[in-house]
């Protein structure tokens, strides 16, 4: 059953992933990532990680995207034919050196033999809000408030940078 | 049970269509989405290797590289916003005042 849900979130992922990257429409291709956060968010309950399953669905597309999509429209950007770019060397290069790195990284992942396996109590309990808010509140406190700080800095950051005239 | 080199092989190939993406397209918005998707796919590393090795430090990394991403997005838009005011475009190719 976990095995069937995997292979099928995974390929979800895979061709949702292709579809952001080929569409010309960026409204389209916004759409697809919010499919690839979803088959994420399905690989990582496979995982046994329900908090960050449910941050994932919560935080990236419900909140992020929404941002993207709001600008996408602000910015009314249609089909733009100027940024049609067709063949060209440049793309070559860039896949045949992308299919290299991925090869090598394949064959790194499959020369190790003998896979650990999870223990599904303890990956249960270790997906919890319990014990994630447990590791942030104790280990993690300090990243945890530096968090607030760069948030605040990335709200001012966002209005300088986005308002017309600086009074 | 799904051996841990799945989760990985999956997040590599998450990891390089992103990275073709953000090397290709010429779209500034199209480049965010690209790079979304690769802090998407090392996320899904850090909670493969987290829930398999029972240690749930891998989950709270991912809440920080979660909010960076996020605050990523916001600075990374209202740059795309203030350049789409200034030039009417996001072809990357065109906005070149930085190139020597």
């Amino acid at each position: 059953m976990e095995e069937i849900l995997f292979y099928i979130f995974a390929a979800g992922g895979i061709v949702s992933a292709l579809l952001v990257v080929t569409r010309r429409n960026p409204i389209i291709s916004a759409i697809y990532l919010i499919v690839n956060f979803f088959c994420l968010a399905g690989i990582y309950l496979t995982l046994h990680a329900q908090f960050i399953a449910v941050i994932q669905i919560l935080v990236y597309a419900g909140a992020i995207m929404v941002l993207f999509v709001f600008v996408i429209m602000l910015l009314n950007l249609g089909d733009e034919r100027r940024l049609r770019d067709g063949f060209t060397w440049k793309k070559v290069i860039a896949g045949g050196s992308g299919f290299g790195v991925l090869m090598e990284l394949i064959y790194i992942f499959m020369m190790q033999t003998g896979s650990p396996s999870i223990e599904m109590e303890r990956a249960t309990s270790i997906g919890t809000v319990e014990a994630v808010g447990h590791m942030l509140f104790t280990r993690f406190l300090f990243p945890f408030e530096v968090t607030s700080l760069l948030l605040t800095a990335a709200i001012v950051g966002a209005i300088v940078l986005a308002k017309k005239k600086l009074d | 049970m799904v051996p841990l080199h799945s989760y990985l092989i999956l997040s590599a190939i998450m990891f390089i269509v992103g990275a073709l993406g953000v090397v290709t397209r010429r779209n500034a918005i199209i480049v965010f989405l690209s790079l979304e998707l690769m802090l998407n796919s090392v996320n899904l590393t850090l909670v493969a290797f987290s829930a398999f090795f029972g240690d749930a430090t891998g989950q709270a990394l991912v809440f920080f590289v979660m909010t960076v991403a996020a605050a990523e997005a916001a600075v990374g838009l209202a740059i795309v916003i203030a350049l789409f005011r200034r030039k009417q475009t996001v072809n990357l190719d065109e906005i070149n005042i930085m190139k020597w």
